[in-house]
Formats: C-alpha cells, sequence, structure tokens
C-alpha cells in the first residue's frame, strides 16, 4: 500500500495573513508550520499503511521558496519520504496550477491511494484535491470521516448535509479527509530526530515536465472588508446573564 | 453590456431545490439574458420555481447509481460546453459544488474563482469579490483567459427573488458512463434527524464549541435554542470530536448564518468558524479566555465560564414565560 499524501506548508494561522500590495500575492516569508488540517491525511496514511502490512507514506508539497520545516513535522510524525516542489514562478499560483504540480510530482511513482485534507486553513479553495484526482483520472471521494481499505478497496464514510453517505471506489482513488477521520499523533523525540535524515527530493518545475503553468486570474484589488466593531465586554461577577437577558430584550427577541 | 448565457449548478433539498440555489439563479439572472440550471434528484416540478428566479431550463441528470452528483454534473457540463458556450458557470460553496467545479476545471482546463461574496460586471467582464482570510480582506478579482469561468459562490451572498417568470421548461439527461471518475459510488445514504428551526434560517442560532468541555454540556445549548425559538449550532471543533453532527456546522466548511442574533458559547473564534457568522445581525459571545478572538466581533461579550453563565440565563428566559 503506497499512499501519496498532499500537504501544505503555510504561515503560522496565529499572525493575521497579509497579501503583497504589489503583487497580490500571499506573503509568505517568515517560518512555514504543517498545515494542522494535513496532520489528518497523514495521520490516516500512515494507520492505513501499518493495517496492509507493508508500504510507504511518500508526502507532496509544493512551495515557492524551498521551505521544509513543515515537511519534516509530517516526517516525525513518521511518514517515509517527501517530494517537495520549489521553484519561483509558482508564487501566486491558483489552485488548477498548484494541483497541475501536484498531480505531476505524484504521478513520478507508484501509488495506491492519493490523501489530501478538504482544504488548507490558509488558502481554503477547497478545489484542489478533486482536481488533482480528474488531471491523475482517478475516482475522488471528498469530506471522509472515516476511511478503510479491504480488498483493495476504498470504503469512505463522506459527511452531507444530512448525514452521511457510505461510499466505495477500487484503488487507486483519493480520497480528502475531515479533521474527525482520526486523531493525529505528536512526533515522538525519535521521529523528530529520524526525521533529519529522511528522503525529501526538491525538484523545480522543469524536472516535472507539465509543460509551461500559467495563472489565468488576475486579483484587481484588495482591501479591508468591513470590520464589525467589537461591543461592550464585561467579566462575569455571577450576575452577567442578566445583561445577556437584557441585550436580548433590546433587540426583541425575548 | 450583459453576459448571454451563464449555468447554475442547483442542488436539491427536501423542499426542492436549495435556498443558495435559488440565490445563484437570481444572480445569474441579473448579468445574463439566458440562466440555464443544471440538476439532479429533483423532479420536473422544480421547473416553476426555478423559472420564477429567473431559469429558462433546467437540466436535470437522471441514472447516477451512486455515482457521487459533482462528479455527475460536471461530467455532463463537460459534454455540451463547447457547443452551447456558456460565459460563466456558478456553483454554490458546498461539497457538491466545489467537487463539480473542481472537475469541469481540471478536465477542460478552466480556471475556479472560491469563496465568492459579490459579483459584478464591468465592461462586459464579470468581477468577483472573494473573501479571504475568514473575511478580513475582500479581494476582487477577474479571469485573464478566455472560456468559462468557475465561480464558486458562498451561500447567502445574494438575496434569492422569485420574479414571476414562466417556469423553466426540463430537459432530462441520461449520465452515462463518466470513466474513472464514476468508480466512487454511493452504496448507502445515512440520516441523522435534527429537529427545530433550520441552522441557516433560524432568526437566532446558539452554537457551542470546545469550551462546554464535554458532549453533555451541548444539552444546555440545545435548551437555551430551544426556549429562544431559535436552532443550535456548533463549531467544527465539536463537529470532529462527535459531539454533534456534522449538520449542525457552522462555519466555512459548515453552514453559512446570520440570523438575527448569534449566541456563541465556549466558541473561541477561528476564522473558518468567523466567516460562517459573521454576518449576523447582533452577536453575543461568552468565553473564559478573554484574548478570544470572537470578542473582537462580539456585539456583546462575556468573559466567564458557560458552565456558570448558562444556566443562569436559562433560568432567567424561562422564569419570564
Amino acid at each position: 500500500m503506497n499512499i501519496a499524501v498532499c500537504v501544505k506548508q503555510i504561515p503560522d494561522q496565529s499572525v493575521p495573513g497579509k497579501l503583497d500590495p504589489g503583487t497580490h500575492n500571499l506573503v509568505r516569508d517568515g517560518k512555514l508550520i504543517l498545515d494542522d488540517s494535513d496532520s489528518y491525511g497523514v495521520e490516516m496514511a500512515l494507520q492505513l499503511v501499518d493495517r496492509a502490512g507493508g508500504g510507504e507514506v511518500t508526502l507532496i508539497s509544493m512551495a515557492p521558496n524551498g521551505e521544509v520545516s513543515g515537511i519534516r513535522t509530517a516526517l516525525a510524525m513518521g511518514a517515509d519520504r517527501a517530494v517537495l516542489v520549489s521553484d519561483p514562478s509558482l508564487a501566486g499560483s491558483d489552485a488548477l496550477t498548484t494541483a497541475k504540480v501536484l498531480a505531476a510530482a505524484i504521478r513520478r511513482n507508484p501509488f495506491d491511494l492519493v490523501m489530501a485534507a478538504t482544504e488548507s486553513t490558509d488558502g481554503y479553495t477547497g478545489t484542489v484535491p478533486v482536481q488533482v484526482a480528474e488531471l491523475l483520472d482517478i475516482p475522488s471521494v471528498t469530506f471522509a470521516k472515516k476511511v478503510e481499505i479491504e480488498n483493495g478497496i476504498l470504503k469512505v464514510q463522506r459527511q452531507t448535509e444530512s448525514g452521511y453517505d457510505e461510499v466505495e471506489c477500487p484503488l487507486p482513488a483519493l480520497v480528502s479527509v475531515t479533521a474527525g477521520v482520526v486523531e493525529p499523533r505528536y512526533p515522538s523525540f525519535k521521529g523528530i530526530m529520524a526525521a533529519k535524515s529522511k528522503p525529501v527530493d526538491v525538484l523545480d518545475v522543469a524536472a516535472l515536465g507539465t509543460g509551461p503553468l500559467t495563472t489565468s486570474q488576475e486579483i484587481v484589488s484588495v482591501r479591508a472588508a468591513e470590520e464589525r466593531a467589537s461591543g461592550t465586554v464585561v467579566v462575569d461577577e455571577g450576575d452577567a446573564f442578566q445583561q445577556v437577558v437584557e441585550f436580548l430584550e433590546a433587540i426583541k427577541v425575548i | 453590456m450583459s453576459l448571454s448565457k451563464i449555468w447554475v449548478f442547483v442542488e436539491p433539498s427536501e423542499s426542492g431545490v436549495s435556498t443558495t440555489s435559488l440565490e445563484l439563479i437570481t444572480a445569474a439572472s441579473g448579468f445574463a439574458s439566458t440562466v440555464e440550471a443544471f440538476s439532479y434528484g429533483v423532479g420536473s416540478e422544480v421547473g416553476q420555481i426555478l423559472g420564477e428566479h429567473g431559469a429558462s431550463k433546467v437540466v436535470v441528470a437522471n441514472g447516477l447509481n451512486g455515482v457521487l452528483a459533482g462528479t455527475a454534473i460536471a461530467s455532463i457540463m463537460a459534454k455540451r460546453i463547447s457547443a452551447e458556450a456558456p460565459d460563466a458557470i456558478f456553483f454554490g460553496s458546498t461539497a457538491e459544488g466545489r467537487d463539480a467545479a473542481a472537475r469541469l476545471s481540471a478536465k477542460l482546463d478552466l480556471p475556479v474563482l472560491t469563496n465568492v461574496v459579490n459579483l459584478s460586471l464591468e465592461g462586459g467582464v464579470l468581477l468577483s469579490e472573494n473573501a479571504v482570510f475568514g473575511g478580513s480582506e475582500v479581494v476582487s478579482a477577474r479571469f485573464k483567459s478566455s472560456g468559462p469561468g468557475l465561480y464558486v459562490i458562498r451561500a447567502k451572498s445574494f438575496a434569492p427573488e422569485a420574479r414571476g417568470g414562466s417556469a423553466a421548461s426540463v430537459e432530462e439527461v441520461a449520465v452515462g458512463d463518466i470513466g474513472s471518475a464514476g468508480k466512487a459510488k454511493i452504496v448507502q445514504s445515512h440520516v441523522e434527524a435534527r429537529s427545530g428551526p433550520k441552522l441557516d434560517e433560524a432568526p437566532v442560532v446558539v452554537s457551542g464549541g470546545r469550551g462546554l468541555g464535554q458532549q453533555d454540556s451541548y444539552q444546555m445549548i440545545e435548551e437555551l435554542a430551544r426556549l429562544l425559538n431559535g436552532a443550535p449550532g456548533a463549531s467544527r471543533a465539536i463537529v470532529d470530536a462527535g459531539w454533534v453532527p456534522y449538520a449542525y456546522q457552522v462555519g466555512q466548511t459548515g453552514k453559512t448564518v446570520k440570523p438575527t442574533v448569534y449566541i456563541a458559547c465556549g466558541i473561541s473564534g477561528a476564522t473558518q468558524h468567523m466567516v460562517g457568522m459573521k454576518g449576523a445581525k447582533n452577536i453575543i459571545a461568552i468565553n473564559k479566555d478573554a484574548d478570544a478572538p470572537i470578542f473582537t466581533i462580539a456585539d456583546l461579550g462575556i468573559v466567564g465560564d458557560v458552565h456558570k453563565v448558562l444556566p443562569k440565563l436559562i433560568e432567567a428566559i424561562k422564569s419570564r414565560s
């Protein structure tokens, strides 16, 4: 069972995001970390390979600047190796360009399953996994809250508006998971040490052989959204519920 | 100068078609002279309501046989796109909508703009406004390339409006063979029932998060919601933890709500949550952590323990009735 897991390295989300005023690209200076949403796919992949009795978990990632600190976190969890496509020309890539790069990187090695998060925490377009699946010409199941593989069949519980669907499909396939799918492990000290010597192949776009990649959307302007002003904040001394009652009265909800 | 044709992916609901779909049809009819809907799992009676909102035709996919809807719709659209040449295609920001847009985009090399919250037509070109960073900034964008652009639009970005047009004609098409993408099949559907008003339509929403500490405490959320004739909601954290079903989730990957009042209990206010509720007319937040981001958008913030504040609040409201 060989599983390719798409992971994204993102700026620390405790610091608000910024767009470069000139290029309108996301500012990605400073340390990048593993997107928390991706830790679930990494964990799920490790468990599936374990249950299958062998195979490899390969991380697939893209970054304009060769950053690997987030990838090392996923390697420390137990992934076997990583492929990082790093090229300055990828700065500001749209979702489809990102998917083309990831699909080309995945295709370089045999795989049974591709794993991804439902969406990234910083860009949250939520389209990249299924775009990758279409480019690889494989079936996809999104919004997975439970994933199993039995006799070469992927079995997924997929969240729906009213509950969930049981979806099955033969491998190879792509599955995108929610944060409810599994509890990710913390990297152990041993894992962190081992991660330092695990292979990370760094490729540029030319090595992928995708041909020219162009982003076909243009950002015209960026403005701050209308801010909601914060209102009154009170510290509860045992009677703050009264203020809630008065507020609900004032807006005629009660 | 308006566009000539826009396609809209219309999703079913228990009452016919989803409200978000009607929002998209209404918006599309403001930009193009012809609006055509693509749907599945609906009867021909939906032609009436789609027509009233501005669609002239609805193409209904039949014979899905368990194939995932987004995949099926993308395949049907892809087969007709070059002959029928729509100027743009609208999708709701739902699981199926994103699946459909993503498949179609990669199949035909068409760009997608996601998290669209507004659209305008300038010089015959659609200009979209997209919320980024959880809605703290708005990016205006347009496509540089030719060919129809795909727009994935967030719920409640436009108001649905029945303008009394005649019923849309209904064309039924078979899904047919859709290749390897069609190998993923639904073998069984499970419905997790919820009672009370619909989360995305209720005038009052009371939501709970991690700060509740344990699953049992969610009962307080349900009780307060019931007393206020509202709907109970939840942060992604407690849905992922399995305390409540996904149908309760408010936020980027859940429901977008715009109630008269939103009461956030034990929710710190991750951007992915705030994007789904910051459009509420009034926001009340109760949270132990005075630095929680939710307080930056709350009209009334109570720094306190939900386990102390909520029981008193519930008693006080009960004693009034």
